[in-house]
């Protein structure tokens, strides 16, 4: 293991650079990617034939550009290591000021190498994925647009420019679940998504507007420096509302239902928008508002509740899921649990929240790439039962899968095994609960995922007739290494040396975690308890699945089938519910506020008529109320003179 | 007057001061030789070519005279901020409306007015007149007589240029309102009233100009103000005068009870007419009518803004109760110009800089808003001409997307939606009312405001979520003329609406009467 074991405890650096040099240009970053996706979306057909090339260009070039920051960054000293560019004044009403500012520090230079760099990835990747689709410049017009909304969220310097990208991405995001237009599972996933987005945005906006009242700001800055005025309610308040936010981005529990539906996007998508960066916009937002959860246990408490629920009830899922996107879907689901459990651990977990996003980006990523591409291979076939068998004919994908699958296990050395286990061991210091319920996660993670590696590359043969599996091409197999790569290293990169948490302690704080349990006994346990979910699925899966899957199954497997009715309980609560008041609300408009409404409109309808009939025609008729008008002004005249 | 006792003294006349309203009428005097001595064939190209150059050489000298400030022929006019600045505006709304008035692609005969204004309506001479494609040429001699005295009776210093002013901008409306090409005989009876109505406004005027005489001595504006205060033994008959002299004002500017003729007159008149007219006439009676009560008789302004408030409030009131019953859309905006009348009686009663600055800019707002709405009226037609009922514009927006969207837009306007110049006007009104302490009057506009949002937006609601019946109503393809204007009046609106603080600085710029 890495780190060191003796406690330690770093309280997060107050300040921030006026961004010189180098990094005044920062902009760029966000300004390539939306040149491209501008170029793109409005250029029209003209840009079909070099667009998807610029395309990749765009994000790569910005990759380019935030490494060579990143290293510039390394040179300076970690209380210098925060830039603060401010473009301009953005909003200046009254006591109102928001400027339109970016803030470089370790914790946005982390997303910004991630989103970048998986982003760049993904974007080779897709020119051989959407190589056949005739509406590719689309596609990657939309791709550059999630780009440059994401990187906006994460380098925005105050909370209302964040939920300029907040939003950004969530258009790209329905945009590109829509992608298939013609699909009406399509259009309905991507209205879900945005739908339920909605209500996350709502909590995000209304966290905004308490900050406003209670400290006169949105600057991180200016939060961080006023937070320790704030009463503990509004702390809370903000901290719940925030964690509305976060929730919706990143689909936890209750507001989890759009996720297994965005798999209806194409898998790049899915790789990089509901896998990779934009689902983990909301630990961002958590780690980012350290300030506001630091003082306020409650709702830290809250964060750690939603974590939990999130990663047990993602890990249900995934067991009972056959479409493999699907399964990947529920499996992101609970790993991002696991990350804002660990964000809600406060300085004890931030480091490891932000560790596990990183090298989650790395395994997930890439898994999601090889579903892709044994679905490219497949006749885009989704359901596992109709695979089996392809770990000989797929051997760079099976094998990049594999490791994957390793790291998400947490089987040293890879990746997941740094960052999952240090999340457990936080938890425990935090909670028993909260620690069981991370290993019980690591235990059903390892079924669900040995269970999918099984179905697809082990097994019996269950291919449809016309189905021909062959290896990918190039521009898919070699980014699908590059993060099978990423997956082996990550982890160990990330803690040699404190690495990350020295890079990050500066923004988030940090507090080595005291577990209860001799952390070697702990690491002992899960691994225990990864085999066993290993082992029982060894038994199921690995000579033979079904071809259909089975009906006679237990309650337990119905109910995750249908994602723990996730959908049933929207529709009872809200929908039903949000009818019924629509109803009443109608109810009360008809009869009075229609009923007064309408009094006064047959008032003023008499009136009208009333001014009507005097309009004659007649010119007598109008002469003599001209001689009236005239003797009533004189008498008015005289009255007022008197 | 100019004859004191027994020396006639030639005035000093700075004639570039008054070169706006001189080269219109100027132009006018030309524009009859043209009549007089050009062939048929060649009068239209001609005098349009006349009357386009003369509006832009009255636009530019206008232009040219913002800022200055002089009192010029024996202090009959007086040259000053808010006069030249209206001089302009008028010149620009003539220049918008000869462009509607030229239009003769959309009617297959010609253009909107007789083919000879003596022939008898359904006659055969008529029949023939049509028949041969002539027009009525003359009516451009009418325009610029029209135009020149709008813009004369803005500076106009003393009541008898005043009233002189009035009839040369009067006359030839009268005339012009009766010529429409359609409808002969609705519009000579519109004619025929507004012309009765408008002698017997004339002659309060007249009364007025003759009682404030006898009272203070004096006709001009100087020698009045200046006499209001020393002569309280006559205050009653001031007082009679000043009454009678705003009822002939606010015949002009249309408000109840003195607005009646404003729906038949509207109606009636050819409807690229009844454009020019609503935005010009307002503009030019209510710049005589603020220099009247700012300048002459700024002195009484606690003896008539009760008088003001109250034709305000019942204005505003008549015209939009009114509008809410018109099943004819040119009716339906008639009472929409009487019910603006009424807020701008709202920004004047403040009495203030302030409400000079917004009853300015809402006069300009309100006159290119007001050709754009009547110049798309005349494109929307079926065999018999213009189709005004209400109800066939049901489903315009997906006959002629682009024309119901201009009409939403320039309707907006007059309701006073944001981001259209109405907003803007509106709010400065009441904004300037306010502040001069005038809150229930400013209470009542909003009310009546409200009201009016009503019948703006059924004609939107008409266009846009009500399936066509008549597949006949179509939008005819105008000439270029139209289209210019068209775009002219809704950019502006436009303009107007969203960065407004160009016109707002150069209006208050010179505030300020002289006299």
């Amino acid at each position: 293991m890495g780190y060191t074991l003796a406690f330690e405890a770093i309280s997060p650096i107050a300040n921030t650079q006026v961004a010189t040099g180098s990094f005044a240009y920062l902009w760029l970053l966000i300004a390539l990617p939306l040149i491209g996706a501008l170029v793109l979306l409005l250029g029209g057909s003209r840009t079909n034939s070099f667009g998807p090339l610029l395309a990749v260009l765009m994000p790569a070039t910005s990759f380019g550009f935030a490494v060579y920051l990143w290293l510039q960054m390394l040179g300076l000293p970690k209380e210098l290591r925060s830039q603060n560019l401010v473009l301009f004044e953005w909003i200046n009403i009254g006591s109102f000021q928001v400027p339109f500012g970016f803030q470089l520090d370790p914790l946005s230079m982390s997303f910004v190498l991630l989103i970048t760099g998986v982003g760049s990835l993904i974007h080779i990747y897709s020119l051989g994925y959407m190589d056949h689709d005739p509406g590719k410049r689309r596609f990657f017009g939309y791709l550059n647009l999630f780009v440059a909304a994401m990187l906006l969220l994460v380098l925005a310097d105050n909370y209302l420019l964040l939920y300029v990208g907040w939003e950004g991405v969530g258009l790209a995001s329905y945009l590109l679940i829509g992608y298939y237009q013609h699909k009406p599972s399509a259009a309905a996933a991507a209205k879900k998504a945005f739908v339920v987005n909605r209500v996350g945005d709502v909590g995000l906006s209304l966290a905004i507007m308490l900050m406003f009242v209670a400290f006169h700001t949105v600057t991180f800055a200016g939060i961080s420096e006023k937070a320790e005025q704030g009463s503990a309610t509004v702390l809370f308040l903000i901290g719940i509302f925030l964690l509305i936010g976060a929730a919706g981005k990143s689909a936890q529990v209750p507001l989890q239902s759009w996720l297994l539906d965005a798999m209806e996007g194409p898998t790049p998508v899915s790789a990089l928008i509901h896998a990779a960066t934009m689902v983990t916009a909301g630990v961002y937002l958590i780690v980012r508002s350290n300030s506001i959860y630091d003082l306020s246990v409650a709702a830290q408490n809250a964060v750690i509740l939603v974590g939990a629920v999130t990663l047990l009830a993602g890990a249900a899922i995934g067991m009972a899921k056959d479409d493999i996107k699907k399964a990947l879907a529920a499996s992101t689901m609970s790993q991002i649990g696991y990350m804002v459990l660990a964000a809600g651990l406060g300085p004890i977990g931030y480091v490891y929240a932000i560790m596990h996003l990183l090298t989650h980006g790395f395994f997930k990523a890439g898994m999601f790439l090889g579903a892709g591409s044994v679905m490219h291979a497949m006749n885009d076939e989704v359901d596992m039962r109709k695979y089996g068998a392809l770990r000989g004919i797929m051997m760079i994908t099976f094998g990049t899968f594999f490791v994957g699958y390793l790291a998400i296990l947490g089987v040293p050395p890879f990746a997941g095994f740094y960052s999952k286990d240090l999340i457990i061991e936080a938890a425990f210091d935090r909670s028993i609960i909260a620690g069981v319920a991370t290993l019980l996660g690591a235990g059903i993670t390892a079924f669900y995922m040995s269970r999918l590696i099984l179905m697809t590359f082990f097994s019996n043969k269950r291919w449809e007739d016309d189905a021909h599996p062959h290896e990918s091409g190039l521009t898919m197999t070699i980014p699908m290494v590059v993060l099978a790569i990423g997956s082996v290293s990550s982890g160990f990169l990330l803690t040699y040396n404190d690495a990350l948490k020295s890079w990050l302690a500066p923004v988030t704080g940090y507090q080595t975690p005291e577990p209860p349990i001799a952390i070697p006994v702990l690491i002992a346990i899960t691994l225990a308890t990864v085999l066993l979910g290993v082992l029982v699925a060894v038994k199921l899966y690995l000579k033979e699945a079904a071809r259909v899957a089975p009906t006679d199954v237990s309650i337990f497997t119905k109910a995750a089938r249908k994602d723990l009715y996730g959908d049933a309980i929207n529709e009872a609560v809200f929908m039903r519910g949000g009818q019924q008041v629509v109803n009443a609300t109608t109810a009360v408009d008809n009869s009075v506020v229609e009923g007064s409404v309408n009094f006064i409109g047959r008032i003023t309808l008499g009136l009208s008529s009333l001014v009507r009939a005097t309009q004659t025609g007649y010119t007598r008729n109008y002469a003599l109320a001209m001689l009236i008008g005239v003797a009533l002004l004189l008498l008015l005249a005289a009255i007022v003179r008197l | 007057m100019l004859i004191t006792t027994e020396v006639f003294v030639q005035p000093e006349i700075n004639w570039f001061a008054i070169s706006p309203f001189t080269i219109l009428l100027a132009a006018g005097v030309f524009s009859l030789l043209i009549e007089t001595f050009a062939p048929r064939a060649a009068r239209r190209p001609l005098q349009l070519a006349l009357v386009f150059g003369a509006l832009l050489a009255s636009f530019a000298a206008a232009a040219l005279l913002l800022g200055t400030e002089t009192l010029t022929a024996g202090d009959a006019v007086a040259i000053d901020g808010p006069g030249v600045l209206l001089q302009a505006v008028i010149a620009l709304v003539a220049l918008v409306g000869a462009a509607g008035l030229a239009e003769n692609k959309v009617d297959p005969s010609g253009d909107a007015f007789a083919a000879r204004a003596s022939a008898i309506p359904g006659s055969s001479d008529e029949r023939a007149f049509t028949a041969a494609g002539w027009y009525s040429t003359e009516i451009w001699t009418l325009f610029l007589f029209a135009a020149g005295g709008m813009q004369l009776f803005v500076v106009a210093n003393d009541l008898l240029t005043m009233f002189i002013a009035l009839e040369v901008m009067s006359l030839p409306l009268y005339l012009m309102a009766g010529m429409a090409r359609r409808r002969r005989l609705l519009s000579q009876e519109a004619a025929l009233k507004y012309f009765v109505l408008g002698a017997y406004s004339s002659a309060f005027f007249l009364f007025g100009a003759a009682l404030v005489y006898g009272a203070t001595g004096g006709i001009n504006f100087n020698d009045i103000a200046q006499a209001i205060p020393g002569r309280p033994q006559t205050a009653t008959l001031l007082m009679a005068g000043v009454v009678l002299i705003f009822v002939g004002m606010l015949f002009k500017i249309g408000s109840a009870p003195f607005h009646q003729w404003t729906p038949d007159v509207y109606q009636g008149a050819p409807t690229t007419l009844t454009a020019f007219m609503a935005a010009g006439v307002k503009l030019a009676a209510f710049g005589a009518m603020l220099r009247l009560a700012y300048s002459a008789f700024g002195a009484l302004i606690w003896d008539w803004r009760p008088l003001l408030w109250a034709i305000a409030a019942i204005t505003m009131f008549v015209g939009v109760l009114a509008a809410l019953m018109q099943t004819d859309i040119k009716r339906m905006l008639a009472y929409s110009s009487v019910a603006h009348a009424g807020f701008l009686l709202v920004g004047l009663i403040s009495g203030t800089n302030a409400g000079l600055v917004s009853v300015l800019f809402y006069l300009a707002a309100y006159a290119f808003t007001t050709l754009g709405v009547f110049l798309l009226l005349s494109l929307v037609r079926d065999a018999n001409g213009e189709a005004n009922n209400i109800d066939t514009w049901r489903g315009l927006a997906s006959k002629s997307p682009l024309t119901a969207f201009t009409m939403t837009f320039l309707l907006l306007a007059l309701a006073g939606f944001p981001l259209t110049s109405g907003f803007i006007a509106k709010f400065s009104v009441f904004a300037a009312a306010v502040q001069a302490n005038q809150m229930p009057i400013v209470l009542l506009a909003i009310l009546a405001s409200a009201i009016a949002v009503v019948f703006y937006l059924r004609v939107v609601v008409l266009m846009y979520f009500r399936a066509a019946e008549s597949t006949e109503v179509a939008v005819a393809i105008p000439s270029n003329f139209t289209v210019v204007a068209l775009v002219v009046s809704a950019v502006i609106t436009l303009i107007l609406g969203v960065y407004p603080q160009p016109l707002l600085d150069l209006i208050s710029q010179t505030p300020v009467f002289i006299r």
